[in-house]
């Protein structure tokens, strides 16, 4: 079986947007949801991605915040948003062969670090049963596919930055090869706890300003939180139920660096970039738009620039790349699935994000980066990076839905 | 005046499972974790609660026989009893 796959529904919650339409006209619009960290006084983070006016009450009932820890919400909520945009009607049979595949980096590392907390400097001996569930990193696939009762085939990837990249390159293949005839796919993360805050302190990776991508000023990544979710189905199945067709996914490729735990590899993310293009059967040149992974650290831009030309050679100069880390932050797990969704957007409204923050050329990065400024421009196909720590990359290729 | 152990049982149900006033108030020694629906992940919960309320430490083996309100308060008595009578035979070594 080898079946076409359509993108039918997308939802959002990120510093950019508490739902999808919010998501898509704030970055469109070029706005940098950076903004000052508070809330984490010892913490050296000056700024960050964060989610506003996120209440969880208003999702959830006590009891469900009893077993969902942040990030389980957050992938909830993404799913629910669009579950609803799909216009899907679930019968017993779909129930069956539909799954959930999900990305998380981290799982749920707050109520882990409150719970450690209690149990290292309270001294408190006993431990609250619910740590158990709510930290495990499959939590939020597992409660998507009971609130959709989903009985199909169901898992998360924990790749660091490339989690949401993998899981949806995964369920992309289960949809085309028939083992799944619905995917509800993405990534979510809520990393602001203070152990992990101060972890990513110690790294020196994030930015004393803001997320700069590609601009010779670049100091580094933001961080961000969030969830995005993708419906994947046949293309035959969503045009013979009249669904909005939002954009075809046509490939996926995936490779290891094996060259470094921190370092990016322009090898393994250009190998990454043309397995993709070989598994969408399509030609360098087809390719219009690239959401980078640009998480505005030195290394990472120069070498996804170097990867680019590697792949695209004189085609490079043609192409539209962006990295909307710029303004919703590096969501870690979830990073792939934002930005599936923002590229899936850029297909559907003919609007190519651009890339905020940005001020200076760096000779290193000699891409056309779309600086600040949204573009107008209907390319027929488009990849979505991701690489992650650990040099391992996965990449996701996108059609225009004609 | 001081809640006896029934109301302080009641109590912790109600809070852990987070009923409203009215279903709260219906709670009584007879109620079982069946008709109230508290499955096994509640009832580790309410266990965890009621270890804290009672500072004591209810175990495993006890938990899992609990069924019910009368369960909870037969076996949080017995628990007190045993923790007041070792604190006497305490002091008298003392």
């Amino acid at each position: 079986m080898n079946r076409r796959v359509a993108i039918t529904g997308i939802g959002v919650l990120c510093a950019a947007g508490n739902h999808c339409d919010e998501f898509a006209s704030s970055v469109f619009a070029g706005l940098s949801a950076i903004r000052p960290l508070t809330g984490f006084e010892s913490v050296r983070i000056p700024q960050a991605a964060r989610l506003r006016h996120y209440d969880a009450s208003l999702h959830f009932s006590p009891k469900e915040l009893d077993i969902l820890d942040p990030f389980a919400q957050y992938a909830l909520v993404a799913a629910r948003e669009a579950v609803r945009n799909s216009g899907i009607e679930w019968t017993p049979a779909l129930r069956q062969s539909s799954g959930v595949i999900t990305g998380s980096c981290l799982g749920g590392k707050a109520t882990e670090d409150e719970s450690f907390r209690d149990l290292y400097q309270d001294k408190k001996t006993r431990f609250p049963p619910m740590v158990i569930p709510r930290t495990m990193a499959n939590a939020g696939a597992s409660s998507i596919g009971m609130e959709f009762g989903l009985t199909g085939a169901s898992f998360t990837c924990s790749t660091a930055c490339s989690s949401a990249n993998h899981a949806i390159a995964q369920a992309f293949w289960m949809v085309r090869h028939g083992q799944l005839d619905l995917a509800i796919a993405g990534g979510s993360e809520a990393p602001f706890t203070l152990g992990h805050l101060k972890a990513w302190e110690g790294l020196r990776a994030v930015s004393s300003d803001t997320c700069r991508p590609f601009s010779l000023d670049r100091r580094g990544l933001i961080i961000g939180e969030g969830a995005a979710m993708l419906i994947l189905e046949p293309l035959d199945a969503a045009r013979a139920r009249g669904a909005t067709i939002l954009a075809e996914i046509i490939g996926a490729g995936m490779s290891a660096d094996a060259h470094h735990i921190t370092q990016p590899s322009a090898a393994g993310a250009s190998h990454a970039m043309r397995l993709a293009l070989r598994d969408a059967e399509i030609a360098p040149h087809q390719i219009g738009y690239i959401n980078a992974h640009g998480t505005g650290t030195l290394a990472n831009d120069a070498t996804e620039t170097t990867a680019i030309r590697e792949v695209f050679a004189t085609h490079a100069n043609k192409l539209a790349v962006s990295s909307t880390k710029s303004m919703h932050g590096h969501a870690l797990g979830a990073a792939g699935a934002i930005e599936a969704a923002a590229t899936v957007l850029a297909l559907y409204h003919g609007i190519l994000p651009p890339t905020a923050n940005y001020t200076t050329p760096d000779p290193q990065c000699d891409l056309d980066v779309i600086p600040n400024i949204h573009r107008k421009a209907q390319p027929e196909c488009a990849l979505s990076n991701s690489f992650a720590f650990g040099g391992l990359n996965a990449v996701l290729a996108f059609r225009r839905a004609v | 005046m001081q809640e006896s152990t029934l109301q302080r049982v009641i109590r912790i149900i109600a809070a852990t499972q987070h009923y409203p006033p009215d279903k709260a108030a219906e709670l009584n020694e007879d109620s079982t974790f069946a008709e109230l629906g508290i499955d096994s992940l509640d009832g580790i919960n309410i266990v965890f609660a009621l270890e804290e309320e009672f500072n004591t430490n209810i175990p495993d083996d006890e938990a899992r026989h609990i069924k019910g309100v009368r369960d909870i308060v037969n076996g949080i008595d017995k628990l007190l009893a045993a923790k007041a009578s070792q604190q006497v035979s305490q002091q008298d070594l003392a």
